[in-house]
């Protein structure tokens, strides 16, 4: 039977509340969101936290919320109402994707955004996606808010600028004209972690060419986006031929790690694959929002 | 430290360790053993229960996390003496063989079909995609659950036997196809 250690237990009822309980049990104390990773973590004894301060009440962080050119995504969003929401599918079509795939839908049910991108596993698909999309954190401390690009937020595996008496709040994106996004998954059986995914958003000028482009991968080694591939797309008319120089890039800079779930040359495969379709499907669709 | 949440409609409260999962609260505090509990690590989901009406592993969720919030397991299913249509509809269809993962699979169909009454085989093949039967390979689990679909409590169609003479062993019918095994087995 796996149980945690044990340690006590607190909910907090406002972000205010929160903050303050993390900084009166300090380095010990840790925040509990949908709970589906650091809770296995604690059965594992990966973690032992000797304070959880539940932010399951803090209703006030579970939100979407279109604000002038700007989506903001509260951290306590779970997986579930991400992938059901007509509104970000619209957007960000990415979103839909890349939750379809997320682990199983009742585990979608409690795991959030904000555990998701704090958790940092290099295999959490939100990563990505906040990562081409351009998001940005939103954080809150002792000293105030402080908003961080997703180059500042992600420090490597499982570690983020997220200080211990931090909470992540929010997520911002930016909203783009002629722009979509698309997420390609490849994973061992239905629910499980990707052995590799790829990620892309893609923004047109008036005249048809790509104006900005970012691609991003998952489990496969390659910290935030890819500038080489931004580089070769830019200016250009979305064309096959770019998509597969943008994958054959891909390749080169990713760095997978042999494991279970795959050999290096296999995932550098998918890495090559995945860019091209996840660019193919986003041009289409940015395009079809320019025809609209 | 104190919890208090309401368990298939009882208020219940009791003093327990914060560390203590869901699951084990369910079977061991409260004693409600339907709730089956497996793997441990939220992948085959025996565990599932429903909270707020929404399907959770409950070996992922501490007890404490619960505490305030509705909760129902398989034994609060059957209401009002009938059995659910999802319980009628997987004795109709043989949704179970060993049945380790029916309650979770039956808490799972509740929700979907409370959300979704009219759910094709697609739609119910991904809303258990997160819980494993190593039985039946899912063909029956479907049709159990499109039969519950085609039979909403309430309408009169294949009136439901009362929950207790099915639940209670003593008077549990004997399906035929149980007698022609005996019998064979009682020949040979
Ligand atoms: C069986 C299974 C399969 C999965 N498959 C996938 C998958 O394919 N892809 C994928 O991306 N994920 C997958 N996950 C992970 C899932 O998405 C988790 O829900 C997610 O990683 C963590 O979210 P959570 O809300 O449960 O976070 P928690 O477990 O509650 O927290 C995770 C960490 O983040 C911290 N934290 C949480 N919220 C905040 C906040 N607002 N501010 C500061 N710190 C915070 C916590 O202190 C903790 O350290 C899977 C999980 C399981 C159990
Ligand atoms: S015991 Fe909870 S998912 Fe297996
Ligand atoms: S009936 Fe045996 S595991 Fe499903």
């Amino acid at each position: 039977m796996q149980i945690p250690a044990p340690f006590d237990y607190v909910r907090a009822s406002s972000v205010d509340n929160a903050l303050e309980l993390l900084q009166r049990h300090g380095t010990e104390s840790r925040v509990i969101a949908g709970g589906h990773s650091l809770l296995p973590m604690m059965k594992l004894r990966l973690a032992r936290p000797e304070w959880l301060i539940d932010i399951n009440d803090l209703y006030e962080l579970d939100f979407i919320l279109r604000d002038g050119d700007t989506l903001r995504i509260g951290a306590m969003t779970r997986h579930t109402t991400l992938l059901e929401s007509d509104e970000i599918a619209g957007i960000f079509p990415i979103v839909r994707d890349a939750e379809s795939v997320i682990a199983d839908p009742i585990v979608r049910n409690r795991g959030t955004i904000g555990g998701s991108l704090c958790q940092a596993d290099p295999a959490e698909d939100l990563s990505t996606v906040c990562d081409v999309l351009g998001a940005e954190a939103v954080i809150r401390g002792p000293a105030g808010e402080r908003i961080l690009t997703m180059a500042d937020f992600h420090r490597g595996p499982y570690e983020t600028a997220v200080g211990q008496d931090e909470l992540l709040c929010e997520l911002r994106f930016p909203l783009r004209p002629r722009s979509s996004s698309a997420y390609e998954k490849v994973e061992r059986r239905v629910g499980d972690w990707a052995v590799g995914a790829a990620g892309a958003a893609i923004t047109l000028a008036a005249d048809g060419t790509i104006s900005d482009a970012a691609v991003g991968l998952t489990a496969l080694g390659l910290d935030g986006t890819l500038a080489e591939a931004a580089d070769v797309l830019r200016g250009r008319h979305p064309a096959e031929e770019l998509f597969v120089e943008a994958g054959r890039l891909a390749a080169a800079a990713c760095d997978p790690v042999d494991d279970q779930r795959g050999p290096v040359d296999y995932k550098r495969h998918l890495a090559d694959e995945l860019t091209r379709r996840v660019l193919r499907l986003a041009c289409t669709r940015a395009a079809k929002t320019q025809e609209g | 430290m104190k919890v208090s949440m309401t368990v298939n409609g009882n208020d219940v409260t009791n003093e327990i360790e914060p560390r203590v999962l869901l699951v084990h609260y369910i079977r061991e505090v409260l004693g409600l053993t339907g709730t089956h509990w497996g793997c441990d690590t939220s992948n085959c989901g025996t565990c599932v229960v429903l909270m707020d009406g929404q399907p959770v592993k409950s070996c992922t969720v501490l007890a404490a996390m619960a505490a305030g919030h509705d909760i129902r397991t398989v034994e609060g299913l059957a209401s009002g003496g009938s059995l659910d249509p999802v319980q009628q509809g997987f004795m109709e269809e043989h949704g179970l063989q060993c049945g380790f993962c029916t309650s979770g699979m039956m808490l799972t169909a509740r929700a979907l079909l409370d959300k979704n009454p009219h759910p094709d085989a697609t739609e119910i093949r991904q809303a258990i995609s997160g819980q494993i039967c190593r039985c039946t390979g899912y063909a029956t689990i479907v049709r159990s659950v499109q039969w519950a679909a085609a039979h909403p409590a309430g309408t009169g169609v294949d009136d439901a036997p009362a929950a207790d003479e099915v639940l209670d062993g003593t008077d549990t019918p004997v399906p035929d196809f149980a007698t022609e095994i005996v019998d064979t087995e009682v020949k040979a």
